[in-house]
């Protein structure tokens, strides 16, 4: 399911029988026909087109946004729990200040700031979301550089950068691997959410979130607007889910 | 014990002013000021009247200075006037606004925690059966589905196909229902998928193994011996639930039109409404830091063996 959802996003050019900007002012609202399998929307734009241009999205920012997490939360994280002192103590406060602001409200304030646009969810999902990966970074660090292979890492004259990122960090993966499977639903989860209330992608794009937001409005006289996009959104999170559950039972046998 | 709370009560202080501040510094890089003679469509007023007017909303002064009013003024719950609602105070939209989510919100934790412990206990008890997979399914799809593809999906339902309950609205009981409903399952899932965990735990330790040797029988064994033990890191989930709750209601208040703080604050994001935004913020943000401290301690009170 995964791999279908990526492979639709990738080659939506291909598979969409539309543009996803292309109007039809004598069909508009139409539910599915053979013309239109999902039928068309207020502007008499194909719906089926539109939400597969809308998993492109979906996937860029349910991946892309977990890059930016890791690049900012592992480096943040392990240098935090490696040196520890003074660092640490101020590391650990802005995190756990961080951590109790609602996560959704903060992504939603930081996106009112910059604007809405892809880049920008790009960079609040982001900023708002490398606290959880940095504050298990720091606890698997702060258990793994006592260990004996750190040590003879060190006494074989390695520096403390190189003991950090060629034999520490490595180690600590299996949950960051796990913490960052589970990150993609909530990515494609809060960029749904943003461009339902409307900051999140700038209109034509299409996008699932705004497809629910919009048609929720028309649902009583025309439900297909909002009902698949909905079921796009469902199964997605669905099958992100399992797959999260997948990798954590695989890496990590303990916790079953 | 009364240290630990001592200090985590003052912690709230920093946290919130922490939050204040991140709130007012994203409100001040917005960009365009009110009085900004440059701007595109700007006020055709002079310079002086431009500075008469600063003066006038104190937005001449030093950035800390206003931050220092606006905190000041917040703490008594002066949150100024809505850009909207022009002939109305924040304080006042949110003192209607904030009982009728509250009374949602409470609604749906207590749906979700009866039913989540409900269907985590079934689960555990028949584990790898029928049963089990009926409640982690019901438990994942809560979890992984946003609540407003769900909302769509009840109204239609349960509104336009069997109209059962109206599509939106506060003013009947009938009507609380589909909202109350949409916005527990979320949290129903977390606490049945927790409660399924600890159960389990619980069921295989000794003093069950006892309590069964004894010669009672499954009902009093799972309600007296497991279910009293499961419950107590069942109680860590709570934090989370209020968040899930609280950020849930924006889309559940939207969609099913509830005059409610989260619809308020949908709206306010839409209308650009700073002053409305920030006593949103702040009004969540201190609910549930104190709602994460109060399960914190009473945690702390259930669980002898937790000592800080």
């Amino acid at each position: 399911m995964v791999i279908a959802l990526c492979v639709v996003a990738i080659f939506a050019n291909v598979l969409a029988p539309y543009a996803y900007t292309k109007t039809n002012f004598g069909r508009l609202n139409e539910g599915p026909s053979r013309d239109y399998p999902l039928g068309t929307d207020q502007l008499g734009r194909d719906v089926l087109s539109r939400i597969i241009y809308g998993a492109r999205i979906s996937m860029l920012v349910g991946l892309g946004a977990q890059v930016i997490i890791v690049l900012l939360g592992v480096p943040i994280g392990a240098l935090s729990g490696y040196l520890g002192g003074r660092t640490d103590l101020a590391l650990t406060r802005i995190v756990d200040v961080m951590y109790a602001f609602p996560r959704l409200l903060f992504v939603i304030l930081v996106m009112s700031m910059l604007g809405a646009g892809l880049a920008n969810i790009f960079i609040a999902i982001g900023v708002t979301g490398w606290v959880g990966i940095a504050r298990q970074t720091r606890a698997q660090v702060l258990a793994l550089k006592e260990k004996e292979f750190a040590d003879a890492a060190r006494a074989l004259g390695a520096g403390g950068g190189r003991v950090l990122a060629r034999h520490i960090v490595p180690n600590a993966l299996t949950p960051i691997v796990v913490a960052v499977t589970f990150g993609i639903p909530e990515a494609i989860f809060t960029e749904a959410a943003l461009s339902f209330i409307g900051v999140g992608i700038n209109p034509p794009t299409p996008s699932w979130g705004q497809m629910v937001g919009e048609g929720q409005q028309y649902l009583r006289s025309y439900w297909h607007l909002c009902v698949f996009p909905s079921i796009a959104i469902a199964v997605t999170m669905l099958s992100f889910t399992f797959l999260g559950d997948g990798v954590r039972d695989a890496l990590d046998p303990k916790l079953q | 014990m009364l240290i630990y709370a001592t200090r985590r009560i003052l912690w709230l202080v920093p946290t919130l002013l922490a939050m204040a501040l991140v709130t007012f510094l994203v409100m001040h890089a917005t960009p365009g000021s009110p009085l900004d003679p440059i701007a595109e469509g700007a006020n055709p007023l002079t310079p002086e009247a431009q500075r008469n007017l600063a003066a006038r909303y104190g937005l001449d002064r030093p950035l800390w200075e206003q931050f220092a009013i606006f905190v000041g003024k917040a703490v008594q719950g002066d949150f100024g006037t809505s850009f909207v609602y022009r002939s109305r105070t924040v304080a006042e939209i949110i003192g209607e606004a904030l009982p009728v989510s509250l009374m949602l919100g409470a609604m749906a934790m207590a749906v979700a925690v009866a039913g989540g412990l409900a269907l985590g206990v079934v689960a555990a008890v028949h584990q790898n059966r029928t049963w089990d997979y009926v409640s982690v399914s019901v438990a994942t799809a809560g979890v992984a589905v946003p609540n407003f593809v769900l909302a769509v999906f009840m109204i239609i339902l349960f509104s336009l196909m069997v109209p059962l309950f109206p599509t939106g609205g506060w003013e009947s009981p009938r009507a609380w229902v589909l909202p109350t409903l949409t916005l527990a399952l979320g949290p129903l899932g977390i606490v049945a998928r927790f409660t399924r965990a600890a159960v389990l735990d619980v069921i295989r330790s000794d003093f069950t193994l006892t309590a069964r040797a004894k010669g009672l029988s499954e009902a009093p064994v799972i309600f007296k011996h497991v279910l009293k033990n499961a419950l107590i890191p069942v109680v860590t989930v709570l934090g989370p639930m209020f968040a899930a709750i609280g950020t849930g209601s924006f889309f559940v208040e939207s969609i099913f039109r509830v005059p409610g703080l989260g619809r308020f604050f949908v709206l306010s994001m839409t209308g650009r409404d700073y002053p409305m935004i920030m006593a949103v913020v702040l009004t969540y943000g201190a609910f549930l830091a104190v709602m994460n401290l109060a399960v914190d301690l009473v945690y702390g009170f259930l669980d002898p063996r937790i000592r800080y």
